[in-house]
């Protein structure tokens, strides 16, 4: 069957899917519209928040940046997972326990303070915001590459799916579409993944193919991949670069990753789902299991990529006679891709052959010489097409790479959803309800309630067609922001009673201040391009921190601001010392 | 439920160990991500994993195993010291 319409019947199959789910799991309450009724089983709950929070940068881009990054990409896999271990030892217990609808709320109520419930109110809303708006543009781009509409359309396509069951059915709704989503996400992500691991070291699980032969040297998969990067003169996979700068911006990379995860309230509030404390806590490890499916398969998708890629241009291989491929043997991948500008390449030395390598070093690669090329002549090669050429690049069979546009836009629907879920619940219930009428009634904040979903949705979606400077900025922005704000409050009011109103307002606001100056230091004010007063590399920063790193410092200025504010002014109040004791057992009071 | 007077719980020996049962946890999320993954990888360099070496794979895979274990552990823990300290749920 044509490849056109086996894409249509994988991704309208999956959307007709969501849409039935919808129609079956609709809110009647707010309870349901915010926490799912408090009954979603933790092995449930597990698998929503794996799709809540694998998005379409996992999903998409995070192969490519290990394919092309190779060692020091490693601090998105930990960073993405280790925070999980935060969130179970040390916050979602807790905050379940608090039993609050928001994240905002229980900043807000252990402060008793509504200028903190506001200052967490802004920081959720620019967070999530950031962090739609690529989900939002995902979206767009796969329906564009894979049935070839405009790129509009399928954003408008998109958002009303999501615009049918979150505002139908709220966080249950939303919840069981999750639980699909993953589920065709992770068929997507490993299957390929699957047949490339046979293809190249015959072991059918790619996380242990990683480590395994490669079958067409007889040498481990690694050590060939190092050897071939060698012989084109590009840098080595798996080596760490021994330069301490480099070494300590890993670190507070990685760091900054786990306690923005730790802190997003959209992946915060799945837990809120769930019916007891102890199913919070069981359920954050099973959340995790179903990320490492996926989490386990993205270094192995990587790395044979890079291999497939050089086979692919250096058929012979990279020994000293080794030729390029012939431009007229060149696979059909390159032309289909080439097309939407992502790939380029252009004969320089005009031999007919496609050389690749790296030509900026100070002398050329031995195999380039004799190929009688001075110049790389892969022009570009953009890493976000790499998990979905993949299965192209591979010569898959098509129902493959249907699937695979099925399970990108799985991945950035299921994360763009929880996003709205966070936002919307904050202006329902922590402006509308908490703030501004405390005396709305159930029904009236269900209306407010799918009323500010339905807006959300609209803003989300405006801001994919037009998408702003700071779109591409989320890691630094989002993860950032969560790290250096939300998480450290969080904390600090689970574990300490000495941390009052004015420390916790304090603290937040120069975590926030110092860590988006800083932010627009290096990216340049609000993300005006030449703005920035200091080049955004390592050597260049300010203190040599990368602002994409700079969300821990941030979070122990905050620590450090909020307890020497505490110190400074009155005692907590006894209730809110009695909160806190109540907040720490399981058992209710 | 039935007559039998629900133990007495001891909250604040609770919190006790639950605190040292997350710092123990914390010490080796913290030892195989920050230490073999980066600070220690060159101490480990020695030891060959699959074509590299053993802190490669522990920063791509070895971590996230281990903070699978490390999650699942505390819950059990946890659910030990909830009946142990008479703080369960009913």
């Amino acid at each position: 069957m044509d490849q056109y319409y086996l894409n249509l019947i994988a991704i309208g199959g999956s959307f007709a899917l969501y849409i039935g789910i919808a129609v079956w799991a609709r809110a009647g309450s707010t309870d349901e519209f915010y926490a799912a009724g408090r009954g979603i089983h933790p092995v449930t709950n597990g698998m929503a928040t794996a799709a809540d929070w694998m998005s379409a940068a996992s999903f998409i881009s995070m192969a490519g940046l290990i394919a092309f990054n190779g060692y020091s990409a490693s601090a998105y896999l930990m960073g993405w997972t280790g925070g999980y271990v935060l969130l179970a030892l040390c916050l979602a217990p807790y905050l379940r326990k608090f039993g609050s609808f928001t994240v905002p709320e229980f900043i807000g109520d252990r402060y008793y303070s509504r200028t903190a419930r506001l200052v967490a109110v802004l920081c959720l809303i620019v967070a999530s915001l950031t962090y739609v708006i690529g989900q939002m543009t995902g979206v767009g781009v796969a329906f564009s590459r894979f049935l070839q509409v405009e790129n509009d359309t399928g954003l408008f396509i998109g958002a009303g799916v999501v615009f049918f069951y979150a505002v139908l059915g709220g966080m249950k709704g939303v919840t069981y579409t999750q639980v699909a989503q993953y589920v065709v996400l992770v068929f997507a992500y490993t299957v390929p993944a699957i047949f490339i691991s046979l293809q190249l070291t015959g072991n059918p699980i790619p996380g242990l193919g990683l480590f395994s032969e490669f079958e067409a040297t007889g040498e481990p998969l690694l050590t060939t991949l190092n050897k071939t990067l060698a012989d084109l003169g590009f840098a080595s996979y798996t080596e760490q670069d021994s330069d301490p700068s480099a070494i300590i911006n890993m670190t507070l990379f990685t760091l900054t990753l786990m306690i923005g995860t730790a802190g997003l309230p959209h992946v915060i509030i799945r837990f809120f789902t769930v019916p007891k404390v102890s199913d919070a806590r069981l359920s954050a490890g099973w959340a995790l299991v179903f990320i490492a499916i996926v989490y386990l398969t993205a270094p192995a998708v990587g790395a044979m990529a890079r291999m497939n890629i050089m086979s692919t241009i250096w058929p012979g291989g990279t020994g000293e006679n080794a030729q390029a491929i012939e431009l007229d043997a060149l696979p059909p991948w390159f032309e289909n891709w080439g097309t939407t500008g992502l790939l380029g390449w252009e004969d320089k030395n005009g031999d007919g052959r496609l050389q690749y390598f790296d030509s900026d070093g100070d002398t050329l690669p031995p195999v380039a010489v004799a190929s009688g090329s001075d110049e790389n002549e892969l022009t570009n090669f953009n890493r976000d097409i790499l998990v979905l050429a993949n299965a192209e690049i591979a010569r898959l069979p098509s129902w493959v790479i249907a699937l695979v546009a099925a399970g990108g836009m799985a991945a950035a629907l299921s994360t763009a959803a929880g996003l709205l879920m966070a936002i919307s619940s904050a202006v329902s219930h922590d402006l509308i309800k908490r703030s501004i009428n405390p005396n709305i009634s159930d029904k009236a904040e269900l209306m407010w309630a799918r009323g500010s979903m339905a807006a959300a949705i609209a803003v989300a979606t405006w801001l994919g067609l037009n998408p702003p400077g700071f779109a591409a900025q989320t890691v630094a922005l989002a993860f950032g922001i969560a790290a250096a704000t939300i998480f450290p409050v969080l904390i600090m009011g689970v574990f300490t009673h000495r941390v009052n109103n004015k420390g916790a307002v304090a603290g937040m606001v120069s975590g926030l201040v110092f860590t988006v100056v800083y932010i627009f230091l290096h990216k340049g004010w609000f993300f005006v391009p030449d703005t920035n007063q200091f080049a955004d590399t390592i050597e260049g920063a300010l203190f040599g921190i990368q602002s994409t790193a700079i969300g821990c410092v941030g979070a122990a200025i905050n620590f450090i601001v909020a307890f020497v504010v505490s110190a400074q002014t009155e005692d907590t109040p006894q209730e809110i010392r009695d909160m806190v004791e109540n907040v720490r057992v399981p058992r209710a009071a | 439920m039935n007559d039998t007077p629900r133990r007495p719980s001891d909250a604040p020996g609770y919190w006790k160990a639950n605190v040292r049962t997350i710092l123990g946890c914390l010490a080796i999320w913290a030892l195989v991500s920050f230490g073999f993954s980066i600070l220690l990888r060159p101490a480990l360099a020695g030891i060959e994993f699959g074509g590299t070496d053993l802190g490669f794979w522990f920063a791509q895979q070895g971590s996230i195993i281990t903070f699978l274990i490390l999650i699942f552990f505390y819950a059990w823990r946890m659910n030990k010291l909830d009946r142990q300290y008479g703080v369960e749920e009913d």
